[in-house]
């Protein structure tokens, strides 16, 4: 017999591809990636956001803290979402609009008690806690909501460079 | 790059060398190595990141658990060569005023052998 937890995935990652096709007439250039919840992929990730992020004008240095950024959030999402369990999805979606580069990514894990997502003061030494503050320092907007019952959503974007003599 | 760790002893030092990624794949690997290094009394620990290309927060995490073991035992820890990637990490994170960084090997292994 099925177990209900998996099917109620099943059910919301069926739900998760129909609302992919749906037009949504958005300005900018959009780019979806899908990574399975395996830590080897987070290295397919950063050099696809290495593109994205340099499609988006920003120059090395802050390409490479998007990179941290964004792999910091999905090693999140592998640890605490699904528990360091292989094989579930991670959707990333990347928009670069005239102001900003807007990543969205969906997972269909645990929920997460969004309360509790804070980063830890720096002047404790100890392990863990780390990720969420290099998130926060390194985008502009960073907003997370639990999806109810299954998956999280974390939306964040950063602010284009400005092009030098541009008002 | 998947994640190459060597060590040897330099006097009373233990160098580790780590060549490529560390991240939530590869740290695992990195953190075995260190805590069997960091667990001696009067451990002395250098780690060269000089050819690491990239560095996340459980790289970091696995470098302050050994930082923290090394305190407790009164040893003596150093990092060095850190390329402008993972600098920028030390410093996101303000753990370049944490760790004792040093530019060049020598240098470093000379503090930590004292």
């Amino acid at each position: 017999m099925e177990d209900g937890m998996e099917l109620e995935r099943k059910i919301a990652r069926l739900f998760f591809t129909i609302r992919q096709f749906k037009p949504r007439w958005l300005p900018g250039k959009s780019i979806r990636i899908s990574i399975n919840s395996d830590p080897v992929y987070l290295r397919v990730l950063r050099a696809a956001m290495d593109e994205i992020a340099a499609l988006a004008g920003f120059s090395r240095k802050e390409c490479a803290k998007i990179i941290l950024a964004v792999d910091e959030a999905c090693s999140n999402v592998i640890r605490h979402a699904y528990h360091d369990v292989a094989g579930q999805p991670i959707y990333i979606t990347c928009r670069i609009t005239p102001i900003k580069l807007e990543i969205v990514i969906v997972d269909l894990g645990e929920p997460a008690d969004i309360k509790s997502i804070k980063p830890r003061p720096l002047d404790e030494l100890r392990p863990g806690g780390l990720g969420v503050h290099i998130i926060r320092t390194v985008m502009d907007e960073v907003h997370y909501e639990n999806l109810a019952k299954i998956g999280n959503r974390l939306i964040m974007a950063k602010f284009l460079p400005r092009e030098e003599g541009a008002l | 790059m998947s994640l190459q760790l060597s060590t040897e002893q330099r006097g009373n030092v233990a160098v580790v060398g780590i060549t490529g990624d560390v991240d939530l794949y590869s740290s695992p690997q990195l953190r075995k190595e260190i805590l069997k290094l960091v667990n001696a009394r009067d451990a002395r620990l250098l780690v060269d990141l000089g050819k690491v290309t990239y560095m996340d927060s459980s790289g970091l995490a696995t470098l302050i658990e050994g930082l923290q073991h090394i305190n407790r035992n009164n040893g003596r820890m150093a990092v060095t060569g850190l390329r402008d990637a993972v600098k920028e990490i030390f410093e996101l994170t303000r753990l370049d005023t944490v760790f004792s960084i040093y530019p060049d090997t020598e240098t470093a292994l000379e503090w930590v052998a004292s």
